[in-house]
């Protein structure tokens, strides 16, 4: 009822905003390069870069989950085109940041790696996060779609699961100030929470839902 | 800035309340900074029988210049005539810079990076320190008079952080032991517990209840008597920069850095072991003795490995070291405990 009388940008608008979300989500790359060159990037380097990257890999992440309830709440679909490119752009950083712990923090000492990851949940937990994220990238082309078709949808509910294992490894990271995972995992909620209400309240659910697989 | 938050801009980006209170003393101290700024610049001038009248040109630099002064006194204090000492004579230095920028000091803000500009207008003198408990008399004592109690030394220490890093730092300070002979603890006094300050309005960290305020920490007798334990007032030459723990902060080498307590205002001796701030925060993360352990490991951070801080980005980890490399000097305080039950 709120969709059918809403603008719908053109193929062309939609092409530029993604072009500007591409080069948006570039930016924490291109600051953390632009620290370096400046040598300031903190007395620890290593720590800033990881928790940087890991940071942005979670907030892309719940960009990518905000997408749905938005059309949920304001009927618009058209920002779905992004779905795709921010959750690879989740697993990019996610990447950065796995290479750097694997890297500069423990220089591919896969002894040192192994002990780390049974011993401290926090580590085990991120680890967990990105073997999942893993068959969602790997998924992401229209061909696995169009092959996995129903079961592309169930794999992709994967995310949600994700987001979760996300955020505690972020929890478990500080020691005391729990402000900055807390309200992640506030923003975590509201996502799911909408998702969940529109779920069972069928009355408010917008008509015309798009399929979101097969469209784009 | 590591990462930006909603919940960051509250503590770092509003201009904190003490600078706001604090502000009139500020200017103050700047404008006194020019006042004697001028008036050495001028007693120069007579000396040199130089003719009184000067361009505005020269006014203006003169000010400036007077106001640079003021500031840098404001935060650099250089200490003269300690000794130096064979500690560490081997280690290459942390920068100063990484030093005073790296900080864990939640009564200014969790983020490391926070003590630096938060505790900016941090006034650790004038100071004095009360010393209480199971002594012969309770009384006090000004931070000038503890620097009389020995001679200064420089002390260059490695310090290992919980979280998995390091550095080494040149300290300046005296033994514990001194301050503990002059406070004449009694037969009853087992333990050592240091306080630190409490002011909301100088500590602006201690508005969130994170910790149990103020921050507590505590030493068994003979680990305070012991020759490694110092009281620091200063590194790299100068007076401790605030975010360091200005005026006066415990230094105990072979243990993990939270139990170094910072701008302390309170030293009781006790009977029984204290329950420090850590303890109560997370008892099964921190416990009283903290002793550097490579074999006893922490929830969340490695603990046989740890990163050297300004060692550049290739240079991995380092093996952590048994009491942080202090084994010879503090092994036999142990002997007999249980290192994994006691840690």
């Amino acid at each position: 009822m709120l969709a059918s009388n809403r603008h719908v940008p053109t193929k062309k608008q939609i092409n530029w905003v993604k072009a500007f979300v591409f080069m948006l989500c570039l930016v924490p790359l291109m600051r953390l390069f632009w620290l370096g060159f400046q040598d300031n990037l903190s007395a620890n380097p290593i720590e800033l870069i990881e928790r940087s990257t890991g940071f942005w890999a979670l907030f892309i992440l719940l960009a990518t989950l905000s997408l749905t309830p938005i059309r949920l709440v304001t009927g618009r679909a058209w920002q779905l085109q992004l779905r795709r490119m921010l959750g690879l752009f989740m697993f990019f950083y996610a990447c950065i940041h796995l290479v750097i712990y694997v890297w500069l923090d423990f220089s591919f000492d896969w002894n040192a790696i192994c002990k780390d990851i049974v011993k401290h949940p926090r580590i085990l937990v991120g680890f967990a996060a990105f073997i999942l994220a893993l068959p969602l990238a790997l998924t992401s082309t229209n061909s696995m779609m169009r092959r996995l078709r129903e079961r592309w949808r169930q794999l992709h509910q994967l995310v949600y699961l994700l987001a979760v294992l996300a955020i505690v490894h972020f929890w478990w990271l500080v020691k005391k100030d729990i402000r900055e995972p807390l309200f992640y995992a506030l923003v975590l909620c509201v996502l799911l929470g909408l998702r969940i209400h529109y779920h069972f309240s069928k009355t408010t659910k917008p008509t015309g839902k798009p399929n979101g697989i097969s469209k784009f | 800035m590591i990462i930006q938050t909603k919940s960051d801009i509250l503590p770092s980006e509003i201009t904190p309340k003490t600078v706001f209170d604090n502000r009139r003393e500020f200017l103050q101290k700047a404008g006194f900074g020019i006042l004697a700024g001028s008036t050495a610049l001028l007693s120069n001038q007579l000396a040199a029988a130089v003719a009184s009248t000067k361009s505005l040109d020269n006014e203006s630099k003169l000010i400036a210049s007077g106001q640079s002064n003021a500031l840098k006194f404001a935060s650099r204090q250089k200490i003269t005539g300690y000794a130096k000492t064979p500690y560490g004579a081997d280690e290459k230095l942390t920068a100063y810079d990484d030093i005073t920028t790296y900080n864990n000091y939640y009564e200014f803000g969790t983020d490391k990076s926070e003590p630096a500009i938060n505790s900016k207008l941090f006034k650790p003198h004038p100071w004095t320190v009360s010393i209480e408990g199971e002594v012969k008399k309770a009384k006090t004592i000004s931070i000038e008079d503890i620097y009389k109690l020995a001679p200064l030394e420089e002390r260059i220490y490695r310090m290992r952080c919980v979280e998995g890093w390091s550095m080494v730092i040149p300290w300046i300070g005296l033994p514990l032991a001194k301050l503990i002979k002059w406070a004449e603890p009694n037969a009853n006094a087992k333990y050592i517990e240091f306080v630190t300050l409490a002011d909301k309005q100088q500590m602006p960290g201690q508005n969130l209840q994170l910790l149990d305020w103020p921050y507590t920490e505590g030493l068994r007798m003979d680990e305070a008597m012991n020759p490694l334990t110092i009281m620091a007032v200063g590194l790299y030459g100068e007076q401790l920069p605030n975010q360091n723990g200005a005026p006066m902060r415990l230094v105990v080498p072979w243990k993990y850095g939270f139990k170094g307590a910072k701008a302390i205002v309170k030293i009781r001796f006790v009977e029984k072991m204290p329950i420090t701030a850590w303890m109560k925060a997370g008892p099964s993360e921190y416990g009283f003795y903290a002793n550097v352990n490579p074999q006893v490991e922490h929830p969340r951070w490695t603990q046989s490995s740890e990163k050297r801080i300004g060692a550049g980005l290739f240079a991995g980890r380092i093996k952590t070291q048994m009491f942080n490399g202090y084994t010879e000097q503090v092994g036999q305080m142990y002997a007999g405990l249980d290192l994994r039950k006691n840690f």
